[in-house]
């Protein structure tokens, strides 16, 4: 997989620095090389490349500016959060201006009657609802990463969590964004109302990875906490009946808050982490949390525990307290750390599958990983078809990372190919570019770069990202035959 | 137990070119070649064509002058459903009612509940139009604020668009974000961007009991009743009021409905489903009439007294939805629904004037300007319901 994914030629306009310099506060410029390190990748730290310059504006009219200056010059942008995103959507450009907005960290008003937020975009997920906490209120969606990631970046990546199931994902629960065009002009998209007139343009931008503008405010939907959450503890001696108890839930109509499923090594990996009492013998476990109105909550939990013994689980553990809850949930969300001690390096997938090819797409990725001799723990967001395969390797050992990308591929063809797709709630970055090729043919591409020239069209806003170009595809599809035929048999091959 | 699914379970394939599926319509490999090759053809003679189903929304939005029509209701069938997957994947021209019934079957349903808009004969079970029409109005009935809007459970979509090019965006899963989400942005498009072929949705399961309850109260007590119960975790699915009288659905358990009932007082209605349905089919007797009808879509933090006519409007999702009916002054009635967070639209014109600018609020120059780009990228000729959505569209 090559390393820098973008494929313009480097055009480098290092008067630009002179001309932000003279548009922004003094220090809110940075150039040199040890000032641009800390920006040099985000989450997705395999893929690392420098950018030109960075700046750190304060205010809208200061991003307009620097929009401005890039436009006239025609220098590429890359607009930044906290830098927790997986997938290398936050990677500069070596000619490029990397723009934070990490001074955009203000929580602007919370109000309890619309019930709704509105925030700048550098505001951390988890301080919403943390505003939102004395009125009994909360922001929904929780990606692992809540504690660091910012609003913008989720709106960016439309970020789930492990509550999407119930609650959406980030789509679902944001009312309003205010944006720039690559032009510098302010413009807004959806109301304090339920719906906005016009063309659904809060759905296209929301998970547009800054390919179409950049987002400096955002109006949050706000819930009511739920009253009462409880969590139930399955074991099964087979994935494959784990996979069935999770249907058997769904179509018995209830809806869970959470439904995670590990299996062993992920088991494994985590009790031997945190002891959160884990059965280390398990195939799999399952983890269902239910919440909302205590007297629904009591019903569900009753008939989620029947279900899940009815379907063959060997042992259903029902959390007596909230630190019993709380050790539940602490195995699932310490699984990648404890993964990672298990290898000095590991890569984390993120395909979405139908639910019902769960056992078979399980047991192609134990063949796979052994093809590739390398291991691979399984954490999965069981409840929406969220994968996330843990390929483990060692980045010392030649060859290995290569590996680990080729085998990480396969497995996201693999999703495709049960009707998923290659990406759940990661995006698509630099790092799945070439499995886009996979997902989509030749003119639902051109389609999507027509929209991007529709909001962008020089190309200067994250080019590279999210979506190939059809000479990558070529390339990728003269070493990947799909379905034995060649995806792109009009374009040339060199 | 017998196999409710229609999928076409081990295609490997996720982009065919053509379902294998014909359970249900007809020969669909005919059918969608059929609406490929009438693009083709306005193409070439740049004509535009009106996208239709069976026109039970055609009422909706603002006319479309072309006079060939592109008639979506040969294009029919479910193509995939399975119920543990909670998503169901259909033809466009498949009949709304169909689908609800094979739903039913499954003790689920659509989540944005959707209107079944007239035959006008009055009848209770109203088809309500096809698959199709549903996506491109977008219009959602009582449970949208609490269970969520048609945008929100659109999965995917296979396109067709101006260019003749079929395309097929999203998925059937609930997680995904791979590209730019073309699908959910043809929810409300009403046909501009494209002819929608086939949509996944996703659904819900239908909840075991429902209660209703009365409670009579002004329109201000009402609002903010409301708010403070919005506030709460409680298990509300529709909410409305008319009249000096608040109507709240509650869905659940036994268990949950009768603590909820403890919980907010209030006298059971016994005709409660029938009158949901009244409400969301707009015929009630509010909705009678010729007179003009104004959809003002509202911040619910709204005061009563901050939109004309306050008393004499029907009020529901939870107070962010408001109908008015009557004459206006169209622009003064934007700008206040604009003030309140939201916007006005001419939903049934009735016997009043068509505003010049169209029913639905003008957009932002910015806004306005990325809209027309947009159309080109889907349908450069501008040969797919030109003016539907807006005159200068």
């Amino acid at each position: 997989m090559p390393r820098i994914p973008d494929e313009r030629p480097l055009n480098p306009q290092p008067d630009i620095i002179a001309a932000l310099s003279a548009v922004l506060p003094a220090g809110t410029v940075l150039s040199s090389a040890a000032e641009l390190a800390p920006y040099e990748c985000d989450g997705l730290t395999a893929f690392r490349q420098r950018p030109m310059v960075v700046a750190l504006p304060e205010c809208i009219e200061q991003v307009q500016q620097v929009l401005r200056l890039c436009h006239d010059a025609r220098v590429p942008v890359v607009v930044r959060g906290a830098g927790t995103g997986l997938s290398g959507g936050a990677l500069p450009l070596a000619d490029g201006v990397l723009v934070s907005l990490a001074k955009f960290n203000r929580i602007l008003a919370v109000d309890p009657d619309s019930l709704s937020a509105r925030v700048q975009p550098g505001v951390r997920n988890l301080a919403i609802s943390e505003a939102a906490a004395p009125y009994g209120l909360y922001y929904a969606p929780d990606p692992s990463s809540q504690i660091a990631c910012t609003i913008g970046g989720n709106v960016a990546e439309n970020s789930g969590g492990v509550h999407c199931l119930k609650y959406g994902l980030t789509v679902h629960n944001i009312l309003k964004l205010k944006l720039l065009t690559i032009e510098g002009e302010l413009f807004e998209v959806g109301r304090e109302a339920l719906d906005a007139p016009g063309l659904d343009l809060l759905a296209l931008l929301t998970g547009s990875e800054g390919m179409l503008a950049v987002i400096v405010e955002i109006t949050v939907k706000l819930l009511p906490k739920p009253e009462r959450a409880q969590v139930l503890l399955a074991a099964f001696a087979d994935v494959e009946t784990a996979g069935a108890a999770v249907a058997g839930i769904i179509a018995a109509g209830i809806t869970p808050a959470g439904l995670e499923m590990m299996d062993n090594p992920a088991i494994r990996a985590a009790e031997d982490f945190v002891q959160a009492g884990y059965p280390v013998e398990a195939e799999a476990v399952l983890i269902c949390e239910l919440d909302g109105f205590n007297a629904e909550v009591s019903f569900e939990v009753m008939r989620v525990r029947e279900l899940l013994l009815s379907a063959g689980a060997t042992e259903v553990r029902t959390a007596a307290d909230e630190a019993e809850r709380l050790l539940f949930w602490k195995g699932r969300k310490a699984a990648f750390p404890a993964v990672g001690r298990l290898s000095p390096d590991y890569y984390c997938m993120d395909g979405t599958i139908p639910r019902r090819e769960l056992p078979r797409v399980l047991r192609r990725i134990a063949e796979l990983a052994a093809d590739y001799s390398l291991r691979v723990a399984n954490v999965f967001h069981a409840g929406d078809g969220n994968l996330h395969p843990l390929i483990l390797y060692d980045a010392n050992h030649p060859g290995e990372l290569e590996r680990a990308e080729e085998l990480g591929g396969a497995i996201l063809e693999l999703c495709v190919a049960v009707g998923g797709t290659v990406t759940g709630e990661h995006g698509v970055g630099v790092e799945k570019l070439n499995q886009m090729c996979v997902q989509f043919n030749t003119t639902e591409l051109e389609q999507m770069h027509r929209v991007k020239a529709a909001f962008d069209p020089h190309g200067l806003l994250n080019p590279g990202k999210a979506v190939p170009t059809l000479h990558r595809c070529a390339e990728f599809g003269a070493m990947h035959v799909h379905h034995g035929e060649l995806k792109f048999p009009e374009l040339p091959r060199f | 137990m017998t196999d409710p699914s229609f999928s076409t379970g081990s295609d490997p394939d996720p982009n065919p070119d053509v379902s294998t599926d014909v359970s249900i319509g007809g020969n669909v490999q005919d059918s969608e070649a059929a609406l490929v090759a009438q693009v083709h053809e306005a193409q070439a003679a740049g004509r535009a064509l009106r996208i239709q189903g069976t026109g039970s929304k055609a009422f909706y939005g603002n006319s479309c002058p072309a006079e060939a029509v592109l008639d979506c209701t040969g294009h029919r069938g479910v193509v995939a459903y399975e119920p543990s997957e909670l998503a169901i994947t259909a033809r466009a021209g498949t009949s709304l009612l169909e689908i609800e019934h094979l739903l039913a079957e499954q003790s689920q349903q659509f989540p944005f509940e959707p209107p079944h808009f007239g035959d006008g004969t009055g009848s209770d079970d109203i088809g309500g139009g096809t698959l199709g029409g549903l996506v491109a109005t977008g219009l959602s009935g009582p449970s949208r604020p609490y269970t969520g809007s048609v945008r929100d459970a659109v999965l995917g979509v296979r396109l067709l668009n101006g260019r003749g090019e079929v395309l097929h965006f999203g998925g059937q899963v609930m997680k995904n974000v791979a590209g730019y989400d073309l699908s959910r942005l043809m929810a409300g498009a009403l046909g501009v961007l494209g002819v929608l072929l086939e949509v996944s949705l996703k659904v819900i399961p239908t909840p075991p009991a429902t209660l209703t309850l009365v409670h009579e109260c002004s329109l201000e007590a009402a609002l903010q009743q409301l708010r403070r119960w919005a506030r709460r975790p409680l298990p509300i699915t529709a909410s409305a009021w008319y009249q000096g009288r608040l109507m709240i659905r509650l869905s659940g358990s036994d268990e949950a409905l009768a603590e909820s009932h403890r919980l907010l007082g209030g006298t059971p209605l016994d005709v409660a489903e029938s009158a949901w349905r009244v409400l969301r089919d707009q015929r009630h007797a509010f909705f009678l009439g010729d007179a003009p009808l104004w959809r003002l879509s509202v911040s619910p933090a709204t005061p009563a007294d901050a939109l004309p006519g306050a008393e004499d409007q029907l009020i529901e999702w939870g107070g962010a939805l408001r109908w008015l009916t009557g004459d206006q002054d169209v622009a003064q009635l934007r700008a206040l629904a604009q003030a309140a967070g939201g916007h006005a639209t001419l939903f049934r014109p009735g016997r009043g004037p068509m505003p010049a600018d169209g029913v639905f609020n003008p957009l932002e120059p910015v806004v306005k300007r990325l809209h027309q780009q947009l159309k080109s990228a889907f349908d450069p000729q501008g040969i797919l319901n030109p003016r539907r959505l807006y005159p200068d569209l």
